[in-house]
């Protein structure tokens, strides 16, 4: 432990409303902190720079899932564990439930919540290539009022994102129109929990007609920030899956990610990997919708 | 809203109530071995790796090292030293030591009350759910067999 505790400052207001008055007062002033499996490691280590923080933890109107038949809203301090116990999650949208069990081990998932992993913006997180797959809105909140903004736009570059020092995220919104698709996610690491992916893939897609359609892939770890594979997806939709296909697509994601050597892994092997991963989701694509 | 400083935290430690000035950004881990003197609560990596300092809060698994105690506030913590009866170990506890599941010793409160969240969660966990529940929970002596063993034991017991 390398901070001093008496150098820092926590509130906890309890409600929505005064946390919003706080970040409005001098924006950038008070840094928002949730379950803290982010930020506590950083202030551990003495390289928390920001000294005020405010808590959001338990606050009701944040970790609030309200489903509608047209989305799901999930509370952005919504943990892990809430999101693998949410029977809609699991049936509609396996992507998210899938990186919610890879996140941490059990006592992190109960933790860490998916709107801090947002706007931690690791470029790592295993959640985030899910939610660029679902094309996920989120509601931003402030004293002044809410925008909804589209999560497709919502990271800018490496741990730049596109929220205002006064704004918070209240909730992530999925539009339950997946439910049909083939799904398809996975995470290259040392270890299959606790561990940050060396490549994470997520995909979803259709077959009709011999062919594929509306497939969708993000992949992470690959680049500066989670990225969704827009080229990749256009050199296959509408395509049957064969050999040629496979090729074309792999030499697509080659050229869509920048990877980079780190502690983790090398920018070759990502590379290969990436490509592994999108051969076996076609192939898993073709082999699900022969079948069906 | 700036009062830097000491703050008066109310908690229930091992079913006490307890208040504890503390500075809001202090780790419940440190409040914890500190200030109410429960050193049942290890310190391994000090950033949410390796479950040593495992905690149940509200019920819930979480690693203490990562809550500072502000966040604790009303809340009801249980460590370690909450889980026997007196001098009545618990039975997860005597499966330990039945099965050799501790040697050094130090990530076994922490796989302890994982594997106690586990049960509370799952009164008939399959080997992999065991595996899972305890994923998160390293140990660098015994290599896991016996960890895993002890706990298949103590849910085949009460299942029974």
């Amino acid at each position: 432990m390398k901070a001093n505790p008496a150098d820092y400052d926590l509130v906890a207001p309890g409600n929505l409303k005064d946390v919003l008055s706080l970040l409005a007062e001098k924006p950038g002033t008070w840094l928002p902190i949730a379950g803290g499996t982010d930020l506590m490691v950083l202030y551990a280590s003495g390289k928390l720079p920001q000294r005020k923080l405010v808590s959001l933890w338990n606050l009701p109107e944040l970790r609030r899932i309200e489903a509608t038949e047209e989305e799901l809203r999930l509370g952005a301090t919504c943990t892990y564990t809430d999101l693998r116990q949410n029977e809609i999650v699991e049936r509609e949208f396996p992507l998210l439930a899938t990186a919610a069990r890879w996140t941490g081990g059990i006592a992190n998932q109960n933790r860490g919540t998916l709107g801090g992993n947002i706007v931690n913006a690791s470029p790592a997180a295993d959640s985030l290539p899910a939610l660029l797959v679902y094309e996920a809105d989120l509601i931003l909140i402030s004293a002044a009022g809410e925008r909804r903004v589209s999560y497709l736009d919502f990271h800018a570059g490496y741990k730049k994102i596109l929220l205002k020092p006064h704004e918070l995220i209240r909730e992530i919104c999925l539009r339950r129109r997946f439910k049909e698709y083939f799904s398809y996610a996975r995470k290259v690491g040392a270890r299959n929990v606790q561990a940050i992916s060396k490549v994470c893939l997520a995909a979803i897609g259709r077959w009709k007609n011999g062919a594929a359609q509306d497939v969708r892939m993000a992949i992470g770890s690959v680049a500066p920030v989670p990225l969704r594979l827009r080229g990749t997806e256009q050199a296959i939709n509408g395509k049957t899956i064969d050999a040629a296909a496979i090729t074309a697509a792999k030499q697509t994601v080659i050229a869509e990610i920048q990877p980079i050597d780190d502690i983790r892994s090398t920018a070759s092997y990502r590379t290969a990997v990436a490509g592994n991963l999108i051969t076996e989701f076609l192939q898993a694509l073709r082999a699900h919708g022969e079948v069906a | 809203m700036t009062t830097r400083g000491r703050r008066e935290v109310s908690l229930i430690v091992n079913g006490v109530a307890k208040t504890i000035s503390a500075y809001p950004m202090e780790r419940l881990l440190d409040v914890l071995r500190d200030e109410v003197g429960l050193t049942g609560v290890k310190e391994g990596c000090g950033e949410g790796e390796c479950g040593a300092c495992a905690i149940l809060l509200d019920g819930a698994l979480v690693n203490s090292c990562l809550v500072p105690v502000l966040q604790a506030e009303s809340t009801q913590v249980m460590t370690i030293e909450g889980l026997s009866d007196g001098s009545q170990l618990h039975a997860l506890q005597q499966a330990f030591l039945e099965c050799g599941a501790a040697q050094c010793g130090i990530c076994t409160p922490g796989m302890i009350l994982a594997a106690h969240h586990l049960l509370n969660n799952n009164r008939n966990p399959s080997m992999e759910d065991i595996r899972e529940g305890l994923a998160g929970n390293l140990c660098r002596c015994t290599g896991y067999v016996q960890i895993c063993e002890a706990v298949e034991k103590v849910a085949k017991e009460a299942g029974r």
